[in-house]
């Protein structure tokens, strides 16, 4: 009962939020509401019906921020395209439903955007093992899906309606183990892992294989689960092995507890992790303990690139100044892809729609030209950034190229 | 060795906070005979109630950014928590297991389930502003709101060890010591409260034979009301130290605090549900156990077999030990051991 009120409550101001985000857009607000009313009869006004496009994500629970970036990414993309006067005059609707970081619930909310709100392609998740949840949904239903931030290789396996606009894990453990032993001039690594979450146990395997290719050797591995308070078993094994740097691919929520436990043991090399990590709430937690780690990400807030700067700039401007993170630069990403793939599939069936994303090549976008390959993932290159500065936050640092 | 040292100032800290919250369990069971299964939830409400009292407290007194904050926090922190819990454990007694005094165990089962998804949820709506920084952002809301939120540190900090000299054989921060100190401050209070007093007399009266303590002129209800409001503010003085040791606190339905009750609650049964000193000594005891466990099989037989599970098994070690006492001594430990006649 409770449940369902927290619930009723978050959805409500969800669509508190939608509506503002829509009256904001001006004229945009005159067409959806036009839009609404029609959609009740879908038969008559086919043509200027609003297209409905599904997201599910994190926005409560361990993980919200990742949730949340997204979907500000993804609603900034929707608000400049209906602006801009939609697809062939048709505005874009999204349907959002939160997995609370949650399989189960990821899968009932991928089921109900597909069955009860018919959308026509669903964006999310960011954790891969919830993408992996539901996937297998949309596959079968036929609707195109685009995670824009899942890295597990497994993820697009699924099926051939499952895309994603970010690098897969086997890149970033190899940009993460170049970046080591290249920059960090590393020979012993360490690694502590997340064994619940298959974005990091694979993100480690992959990490291992790339380092001691590279002549360098893994002298520690350990686990945790997602949430534990206690590290010390697993760092005190780590200490002993005397690694010069220490690879914790976990999600931040765990890394910032874990950063403060490496330093109060006495572990001074640097940490280094994947895109996990990228989370303001990482540098409010760990504060002086994750100062000069560093880790891999899809971009850099502070990258030199024109495209970077626009984006920071509309998203500034759209949400009160605040900076995006990786994951709202991918959100924005994934809704533009899906949106350039509908312009030129002309339908919003799934199969053109999907062999139209499929089609996508040398997609200027925020995060790197994309290119979708014959393996539906987008061939990109990473970028290593570094916590520094004040207010602490991911620095540029390197670049890795595919 | 140094290794094996710093281990156990581990299974010291989190033994204390292990024995704190059996208390909790075990003192409920052995006056109601039914398991609270909400208390790990007051435990969560005390880590969190102290988040938010130690941001609110910092942002009034406007400090340098940087320095560090007056040491008279923590102990008004504490006490605070303690007080906020022990009120919710009375009203926990009062509006949902009062009614059901007469009704089946199973019921009144059921409902401390229910207690503890409402206080998990309730916990996690978005709520409303209580603190906010210099430039008018929010940083503290009730209820907390639906993300992870940093504890500020309340107590001073060694610093990390100068890597030019030799390594310290341990590492002892304040904290460790804080906790360890205040859990065995409580812990002895509370025994004085139960076997040197005319109260705690009373509640093993109750705990004896309910209906003849009534007979006897002992005020049951009120007994039972003062073991609830005893039992949560332990709760809450474990919530306290926990979010100082480990700052980077989950939102409150997060899994793994369920986890951590749950051990809690393993403590309690291994120690003897209903004794007080076995809830200590359970609570010690598994730390051990899970500690030992992750650092003796990572370090000899990981190696021979060629794997690394040792840390991947923490919770097997917990729940084998359960096991392990359940089928060698049903009522723990220190519990006593009745024979049943058929």
């Amino acid at each position: 009962m409770v449940g369902r009120l927290a619930t009723v409550v978050r959805r409500l101001s969800l669509g508190l939020g939608l509506a503002a985000s829509v009256v904001a857009g001006g004229v945009v607000a005159i067409g959806a509401a036009n839009a609404a009313s029609e959609a009740a009869q879908p038969a008559k006004a086919e043509s200027k019906a609003p297209i409905v496009i599904g997201h599910y994500g994190s926005l409560t629970g361990a993980e919200a921020t990742f949730g949340q970036s997204t979907s500000e990414g993804i609603r900034l993309a929707i608000k400049e395209l209906n602006a801009s006067g939609g697809i062939d005059g048709r505005m874009v609707e999204l349907k959002e439903y939160d997995t609370k970081g949650d399989p189960k619930e990821a899968n009932l909310a991928v089921t109900r955007l597909v069955k009860s709100d018919k959308v026509v392609a669903v964006l999310g998740e960011v954790a891969s093992g919830l993408s992996l949840a539901a996937a297998p949904v949309c596959q079968k239903a036929g609707v195109p899906m685009i995670s824009p931030s899942s890295t597990n290789v497994r993820v697009t396996k699924v099926g051939d309606m499952i895309f994603r606009v970010c690098f897969i894990d086997p890149f970033q453990g190899l940009a993460c183990a170049k970046f080591a032993s290249e920059n960090l001039k590393a020979t012993k690594a360490a690694m502590l892992y997340d064994q619940k979450a298959p974005y990091s146990v694979d993100l480690a395997k992959e990490f291992k294989k790339a380092f001691e290719k590279m002549g360098g050797k893994v002298v520690a591995e350990q686990t945790y689960s997602g949430g534990d308070g206690d590290f010390t078993a697993q760092l005190t094994n780590i200490a002993a092995s005397k690694p010069e740097v220490l690879f914790v691919p976990g999600y931040y929520t765990d890394v910032g507890n874990i950063a403060l436990q490496v330093r109060k043991l006495g572990i001074t090399c640097p940490m280094l992790g994947g895109d996990g990590w990228d989370s303001e709430q990482l540098g409010k937690t760990a504060g002086k303990a994750i100062e000069g780690s560093f880790y891999s990400n899809h971009y850099a807030p502070d990258q030199p690139d024109e495209q970077v700067k626009q984006f920071i700039s509309k998203y500034q401007s759209a949400y009160g100044g605040k900076t995006p993170d990786g994951l709202a630069a991918l959100g924005y990403d994934a809704a533009n892809i899906l949106f350039d793939a509908m312009k030129r599939a002309k339908s919003t069936d799934g199969k053109p729609l999907r062999d139209a994303i499929a089609a996508t090549k040398d997609f200027k976008a925020v995060t790197g030209t994309i290119t979708i390959d014959q393996n539906r993932d987008a061939k990109k290159s990473a970028v290593i950034v570094e916590m520094k500065g004040d207010p602490l936050g991911p620095k540029f640092k390197a670049r890795v190229e595919p | 060795m140094a290794e094996l040292l710093q281990i156990m100032v581990a299974v010291v800290a989190v033994g204390s906070l292990y024995a704190l919250i059996a208390l909790g369990y075990t003192m409920v069971y052995g006056i109601l005979k039914f398991i609270n299964f909400a208390h790990s939830d007051v435990f969560v409400l005390g880590a969190w109630v102290s988040l938010v009292l130690s941001v609110m407290i910092i942002s009034a007194l406007k400090l340098a950014p940087g320095s560090s904050p007056p040491l008279w926090i923590a102990p008004l922190v504490l006490i605070a928590a303690m007080v906020v819990c022990g009120l919710v454990g009375f009203a926990i007694e009062r509006l949902a297991y009062k009614p059901l005094r007469k009704a089946p165990r199973l019921n009144v089962l059921i409902t401390a389930i229910g207690v503890s998804l409402l206080l998990q949820n309730v916990g996690q709506l978005t709520g409303f502003a209580v603190a906010k920084d210099d430039d008018g952002k929010t940083i503290a809301t009730v209820p907390f709101g639906p993300s992870p939120k940093r504890m500020p540190s309340l107590l001073p900090e060694t610093a990390a060890p100068d890597p030019n000299l030799a390594k310290p054989l341990v590492l002892i921060q304040p904290v460790d010591v804080f906790i360890f100190v205040s859990a065995i401050v409580l812990m002895v209070g509370l025994q004085y409260l139960v076997f040197r007093t005319k109260f705690g007399a009373a509640m093993r009266a109750v705990s004896f034979n309910t209906e003849t303590a009534a007979l006897m002129g002992i005020r049951v209800d009120r007994v039972i009301s003062v073991t609830f409001v005893t039992g949560a503010m332990l709760a809450a003085a474990a919530g306290f130290m926990y979010a100082l040791k480990y700052p980077g606190l989950n939102q409150t339905a997060h899994e793994t605090w369920v986890l951590l009750g749950l051990k809690a609650f393993v403590a309690a049964v291994v120690g003897g549900i209903g004794n007080v000193r076995g809830a200590v000594l359970g609570g010690f005891l598994i730390a051990f156990i899970e500690f030992m466990g992750m650092y003796c099989f990572s370090k000899y037989l990981d190696p021979v077999l060629h794997t690394n599970m040792g840390t991947n098994l923490r919770d097997v070690y917990v729940f084998a030990m359960l096991i392990f006492v359940l089928l060698v001594r049903p009522a723990g430990i220190l519990g006593s051991q009745l024979k049943e006649k058929v």
